[in-house]
């Protein structure tokens, strides 16, 4: 089978011998037999380490979890600066994680029970692989967004019975944060894990109006009436 | 002066950086990957604490558990500080916020792991190395803790015995650089890698630290002691977690028929598959009587591995697997301060360190532990390490530089180093694996010095400065040399069979000469050794 990878936005064809192989080893094969140069990131091949993301076809993808078809083009995930053919520099899309306060701000001592954990436990699988980022529409006109990630960790955070300091993150994530989100859910439709990044901002939202913060979309909206309400 | 360099973000550095912060020291965590990238992230099973949360346990019975696994080769007393701090660890990480598992009252779950006579592995389902490691990484974070990623550290910087930093290769620039401290902890994980694709380990396991440590005359230790995991997947050889046998599951051969007890260590369970597997039967791990509702609740990511990389529902499907290298007892020598013997300044912790915890043979869930516990101590004693003073001896950098410099210019490419890797591999599973043999080892240590004295004819395709990921995997490789070196040297050495070193001819503990520490380094070029016995 044949498939094409994204170099330097050139498309090249690369022949592969397998019939049925995961792309990450397709990768490999080509780098070790036929093409040394080729460049892309790769670490654990179980699905966990997040460090082989791509774009098959248009849609985010782990190069270890993913199979190989006949005519599959392979690109570098979008709004990374790419370093080289498929490798990107993730150092961008890990700022949010700071802007946004994803961690535990004030810890306070208390009793957790077995659903409480279940509350996050799904946002709690994520491995960083940048999937999502790549697969958000907002990047594409405000590349300050926060992103999906990055909420879907404060989320978690701020849903943990240990947190005493919800409103140090619920802040950091107003601007640019949970009210730039479509909530299209590209993000979902991607992740590896099976978060759910759009239900995580739509429940921050709700978190914030609790603290006295309103959509500013919806403030500057014009009925007719002169803006707002 | 920087006070602290770290060199590995995984689980041991990112807690080495959280205790040393802590304290008030100035520090840089530098990896080769990103932090949360890290074999770290693959431990699933979980974490040993004598909590005692679901089965009644002591800190004695996992300090009894941990030194009978041991076979002899552990330092007692530091075995125990760590069983004790184990509990601390648990509080400590459950205060930064990882969401272990909770029992029906409230406390941290617990699970039986294999060997431990008690449930004692603290879970966060089968991702807790995933949630352990983000957690940390989300803290460094909070800290400000600066941390610097793919820089591939080349050589330590050493003058006089002291270490005064390292040199490494930023992977993106091309360059090589230093980075000079007051104190140097190495947390570069484990060598697992030497066992190319028939391991569970991570690419990127090549054990660069350990590998350094030889190169600037440091001492290794116990090499030799390479864990085998019974269950990985057969084709792929990925890890289907203890966790599996833990919760009930069997191991039956293509018969039908159970041959061991699931739940005794590791090195028994994994000779005794390899046994049938050398009789021509295939084995499999039989989980399909938990029903897919449990297996779904305990170990989602087994499930979804097994059929992406093997095509078949554990539910319903009997799971094909064989043995591999998936832990590296031996490592970086240390004392109790971790301490590196025979250099000053310099600390090792985590896989890539021997601290004489886990002996012949480690147990399932002190491996999380271990990180964690000696990570912070790591940090700590760094902090307070003596200061010496410090020149600007620039020779190591330029050593570093002519080399890189030689490797994209000179260096021809008549041989394909990837080919020989993956052979080497093969011949590692095969000959310096489960069943070893003095013949086999001495052909295999035969051809790997071949290799070693063809490396000039080998070389990479690709002379790109920037972002060269095949100049990382060449210079990986040969450190897999170096170490592969030792770990036959020393297994050669081993005419004994004691915890996961086990000899056909030589199938009994043998106290009177064994019951000791086989230690290597380099002087003068030349590879020396000596086995130093354990007082007890």
């Amino acid at each position: 089978m044949q498939i094409e990878i994204k170099r330097q936005e050139i498309l090249e064809d690369f022949e592969i011998l397998f019939e049925s192989t995961t792309l990450l080893k397709a990768l490999y094969h080509i780098k070790n037999n036929t093409d040394n140069s080729l460049t892309f990131s790769s670490n654990c091949r179980s699905g966990i380490c997040g460090t082989c993301a791509v774009r098959v076809n248009g849609k985010e993808v782990l190069a270890c979890a993913t199979m190989v078809n006949d005519g599959d083009m392979v690109e570098p995930l979008r709004y990374h600066e790419v370093e080289r053919d498929l490798k990107v520099n993730k150092q961008k899309a890990r700022e949010t994680l700071k802007h946004s306060m994803a961690w535990l701000e004030r810890s306070q001592e208390v009793s957790i029970t077995k659903s409480q954990v279940a509350v996050t436990e799904k946002q709690s699988d994520c491995i960083l692989c940048d999937s999502c980022y790549s697969a958000c529409p907002v990047f594409e006109v405000n590349p300050n967004f926060i992103g999906a990630f990055a909420l879907t960790r404060v989320y978690r955070y701020t849903a943990d019975p240990r947190e005493a300091d919800i409103k140090a993150s619920i802040d950091a994530i107003q601007t640019n944060g949970i009210w730039d989100c479509t909530l299209c859910g590209e993000c979902t439709a991607v992740c590896p894990q099976g978060i759910d990044p759009k239900m995580d901002i739509t429940m921050l939202r709700g978190t914030a109006t609790q603290f006295g913060y309103s959509d500013p979309n919806f403030q500057a909206m014009d009925f007719g009436f002169g803006g707002g309400f | 002066m920087l006070d602290i360099l770290i060199v590995g973000s995984g689980g041991a550095g990112l807690s080495s950086a959280l205790s040393a912060k802590q304290q008030g020291a100035t520090l840089k965590v530098v990896g080769k990957s990103y932090p949360t990238a890290s074999q770290t992230s693959m431990a699933q099973g979980g974490m040993n604490a004598s909590l005692g949360n679901v089965t009644p346990d002591s800190v004695q019975a996992h300090i009894d558990d941990t030194v009978k696994s041991a076979h002899g080769l552990c330092n007692q007393e530091f075995v125990k500080w760590l069983c004790e701090d184990a509990l601390s660890s648990i509080a400590w990480l459950d205060g930064l916020g990882v969401p272990f598992d909770r029992t029906k009252d409230n406390g941290v779950a617990q699970r039986q792991l294999g060997g431990a006579s008690s449930r004692r592995a603290c879970y966060a389902q089968d991702y807790t190395g995933l949630k352990i490691l983000h957690t940390l990484y989300d803290s460094c974070l909070k800290e400000g803790i600066e941390m610097i990623e793919e820089h591939m550290m080349l050589n330590l910087i050493v003058e006089d015995g002291v270490v005064q930093g390292a040199t490494f290769l930023d992977i993106i620039g091309g360059e090589v650089v230093e980075i000079r401290a007051k104190a140097t902890i190495l947390a570069t994980g484990g060598y697992g890698a030497i066992y190319k694709n028939f391991t569970t380990n991570s690419e990127g396991a090549t054990g660069d630290g350990v590998a350094c440590v030889l190169r600037a005359g440091g001492v290794v230790s116990d090499m030799e002691f390479v864990q085998f995991h019974p269950t990985a997947l057969k084709s792929s050889s990925i890890l289907i977690s203890e966790s599996a046998r833990g919760e009930g599951g069997y191991l039956v051969n293509s018969d039908g028929e159970r041959f061991v007890d699931e739940l005794l260590p590791r090195d028994v369970v994994a000779r005794a598959i390899a046994y049938e597997i050398s009789k021509g039967k295939e084995v499999f791990l039989d989980i399909r009587h938990l029903g897919e509702k449990r297996l779904l609740e305990l170990m989602p990511q087994e499930v979804h591995l097994c059929k992406l990389h093997e095509g078949i529902d554990p539910a319903i499907e009997l799971i094909p697997i064989k043995p591999v290298a998936h832990y590296t007892m031996g490592g970086i020598d240390v004392n109790d301060k971790l301490e590196i013997t025979g250099l000053k300044n310099c600390y090792a912790v985590g896989e890539c360190s021997n601290a004489k915890i886990h002996g012949a043979n480690r147990l399932g869930g002190n491996s999380l532990l271990e990180i964690i516990s000696l990570g912070r101590l790591a940090g700590k004693n760094a902090v307070g390490c003596d200061c010496h003073r410090t020149t600007n001896n620039t020779s190591q950098l330029k050593t570093d530089k002519e080399f890189i410099e030689g490797l994209l210019e000179e260096y021809p490419w008549s041989q394909n180093f990837y080919t020989i890797q993956n052979e080497l591999g093969e011949k590692f599973y095969n000959h310096v694996g489960i069943v070893r043999d003095n013949n086999q080892l001495n052909n295999t240590l035969n051809e790997l010095r071949v290799i070693k004295a063809s490396l000039d004819d080998m070389g990479i395709g690709d002379k790109s400065r920037k972002n060269n990921t095949n100049l990382v995997d060449f210079l990986q490789f040969i450190n897999m040399l170096e170490i592969g070196e030792v770990v036959i040297d020393a297994s050669i050495i081993r005419d004994e069979s004691r915890g996961a070193h086990y000899k056909t001819a030589f199938p009994k503990e043998e106290d009177k000469f064994f019951k000791a520490h086989s230690c290597f380094w380099i002087e003068e070029g030349v590879l020396q050794n000596r086995l130093v016995k354990v007082v007890s």
